[in-house]
């Protein structure tokens, strides 16, 4: 055996093992705290196709442990041999997702719209209402964070019983919009503050209004941002639940309501439970895995300077 | 912010006189219809006049138009000053009329008795709700779990620091890691509460409970004491929101320049003391800002509660949220909820702005 000139000395081979070491540290420490974020996920999926003795039992590999069954998804209407026919349970599941989704698009929409304006509105021009200047708006719509829903919810409630907006659609949509619309400005003034003016200033001198310029020239290059709030309202939107606790009872309920409502009546029927929460957190588990980009935006605008 | 207009105005407008009028005339005009709509409806509503209205939608429609109008006269009195107003001014009157309002009216609420349910209406009572209030055991336990939940903020804080720095490290599959702690927070609150409180929690054969024996715990029991159902509930709650502020700490993190960690490693700065004295100093102004937005969502607090334990065992793990809202669904009395909820909304005004003036000054360099 030839011994090798070239070699790593005691010392290096000693920080070698070190580097390992760390390495595997966070290694561990990271796959135990996917499993962590993933386990539940993974649980009430996989809850929704048992059937009782499963559950007793704490199986927990389908194929492996037990057989999957769709016992939870037929609950729903929603398995292979009921997907076709007339379900009551399917209708009644169908009416409170697309509640949910009408209530979150649009008072999303809705408020990245308003909040948009309001952000460019504020990062370009100085305003003076009254005593109020531009540090004064913001704040005043950044202040709208720290009031606690409860505040609102019980006067809300009556106005809205006098209006006739109680468990209405409309009504869920606007109070939504007020609970998103800070945070929608909170992230669009931080895009727009991020634009040069020279853009604008080469599109007014080229003959276009402030509309035009903001519409033409602002808007595209703005649209990542607005993204990035539309989905953090819409997050925040599908899953409230207090208001729509509160405001509405049989036609304008979202699906937390749903959910909630179910856990009391039903007692352990689990693989229905499962099978409802899934379908609950489905579309966001979806969206967060594929607009994770554009989330991650939206949290960290305004955070680092 | 800077202030002072970015893009000047250049072109001098040219408004006539009618177009001034006529923007005026606009505004006057709706406010009066707004103003007789209302003022027939209060007739109606007292009695002294049928006009047929069922609801008081009217008004609603009414204000509506009139908020419209309002927009259309600034351009039309202002011109390009309006332009530039009808930028701000939708979302100002939106949330004018969302919050100026219903607050100026729950003040009204707070002080009277309106049980919603009776038939007698609204009464005013003066101060017998701050009386009842101050009485009420069960109102102060739960403005106190309030402080304990956002104690635990701290120890979720330090978990975030610790996720975010193993994310930042030099690892393989970090899109991986960052979409799967992530996943937590896209989650309702409510679906968890089933999904990990009702199910996972489960006594006989919840895979955590089970978990829990095998560890040598024998009889499980994540809701039966007070201390350790308050325990729960703040678990459930850090796991659904420390992505949140994880991701801001590691965008953060990601925002210091490298050469400062390495030269304070060339330095022989070993690893700890290179994070104590480079990397958390950095840190401080976008770890309060998390802390903060993060107290603000703790003090929303309500979902897990209301579907898990509805406030028990005894009120341990009442929020101020959750308590008024059994308050209202188990007497319908609107007027000691809303004057509750005023009472927390001026606790939690004095305490956030003590908290950022703090924050402020404990951010700025010493000079």
């Amino acid at each position: 055996m030839t011994e090798a000139i070239f070699r790593d000395s005691e010392a290096d081979l000693a920080f070698r093992a070190r580097r390992l070491t760390g390495k595997t540290v966070i290694y561990v420490l990271l796959i135990a705290w996917a499993i962590i974020c993933l386990f539940p996920i993974y649980w009430t999926a996989t809850t929704s196709f048992k059937i009782a003795p499963n559950v007793m039992q704490g199986h927990l590999i389908p194929w492996v442990d037990y057989q999957p069954a769709w016992r939870g998804w037929r609950s729903l209407g929603l398995s292979p041999d009921t997907i076709g026919a007339e379900s009551t349970v399917r209708a009644e599941f169908m009416k409170r997702f697309f509640n949910s989704a009408i209530a979150a698009v649009a008072s999303s929409a809705i408020a990245v719209v308003l909040g948009s304006l309001a952000a460019y509105g504020l990062s370009r021009f100085s305003y003076k209402f009254g005593f109020m200047r531009n540090s004064d708006i913001s704040f005043f719509f950044l202040s709208q964070l720290i009031l606690p829903p409860v505040v609102l919810a019980l006067p809300f409630l009556v106005l809205y019983k006098q209006l006739a907006l109680l468990d209405t659609r409309i009504g869920l949509v606007l109070l939504y919009t007020l609970t998103v619309l800070p945070i929608v400005i909170w992230i669009m003034r931080d895009q727009f503050e991020s634009i040069p003016t020279e853009l604008e200033e080469a599109a007014l001198v080229d003959g276009l209004s402030i509309w035009g310029a903001f519409f033409s020239v602002i808007l595209p290059i703005a649209l990542p941002g607005m993204m990035a709030a539309f989905i953090l309202s819409l997050v925040l939107t599908w899953n409230e639940y207090f208001f729509a606790a509160l405001l509405t009872s049989t036609h304008a309920n979202t699906l937390p309501v749903m959910v909630a409502s179910q856990t009391g009546s039903q007692g352990i029927n689990w693989w229905a439970m499962a099978a409802l929460s899934f379908a609950a957190i489905l579309p966001l588990v979806v969206i967060g895995v594929v607009l994770e980009r554009y989330l991650i935006r939206g949290m960290t605008a305004g955070a680092v300077k | 912010m800077a202030q002072g207009d970015l893009l000047h105005v250049v072109t001098t407008d040219d408004i006539s006189e009618r177009q001034k009028l006529f923007g005026r005339a606009i505004v006057w005009g709706s406010a009066l219809i707004v103003a007789l709509v209302a003022a027939a409806q209060t007739l109606q509503q007292t009695g002294v006049e049928d006009f047929g209205f069922e609801t008081w939608r009217p008004t609603l429609y009414a204000y509506v138009l009139w908020g419209v109008c309002l927009c259309w006269s600034q351009v039309l009195i202002c011109g390009e000053q309006g332009k530039r107003t009808l930028f701000v001014l939708p979302a100002a009157l939106f949330v004018v009329s969302l919050t100026v309002f219903p607050l100026l009216f729950g003040l009204v609420i707070a002080f009277s008795d309106w049980n919603l349910s009776a038939t007698e209406g609204r009464q005013f009572n003066g101060l017998d709700n701050i009386r009842q209030m101050w009485r009420d055991p069960f109102y102060w336990n739960a403005l106190l779990n309030m402080v304990w939940y956002s104690l635990a903020i701290l120890v979720e804080y330090a978990i975030a620091f610790g996720l975010a720095l193993l994310l930042n490290a030099e690892i393989r599959a970090r899109k991986f890691f960052r979409v799967a702690f992530l996943l937590p927070l896209m989650l309702s609150p409510v679906a968890v509460s089933w999904m990990i409180g009702k199910s996972m929690l489960e006594v006989r054969f919840g895979p955590i409970a089970r978990f829990a024996r095998w560890l040598g715990w024998d009889s499980p029991s994540f809701f039966g004491s007070p201390e350790i159902a308050r325990f729960t509930i703040m678990l459930l709650d850090a796991w659904t929101f420390i992505p949140f502020m994880m991701i801001m700490i590691l965008a953060g993190l990601q925002a210091i320049p490298r050469e400062l960690t390495e030269a304070a490693r060339v330095d022989g700065a070993s690893p700890w003391k290179g994070f104590w004295e480079i990397t958390f100093p950095l840190m401080l102004p976008v770890s309060i800002t998390a802390v903060l937005i993060r107290i603000i969502f703790k003090l929303k607090l309500a979902d897990i509660v209301i579907n898990l334990t509805a406030g028990g065992p005894g009120g341990a793990t009442d929020t101020v949220t959750s308590f008024i809202f059994r308050e209202y669904r188990d007497r319908s009395n609107v007027g000691y909820g809303t004057l509750l909820a005023m009472f927390y909304l001026v606790i939690i005004i004095i305490a956030m702005t003590i908290l950022m003036k703090l924050a402020d000054r404990f951010v700025r360099p010493r000079t």
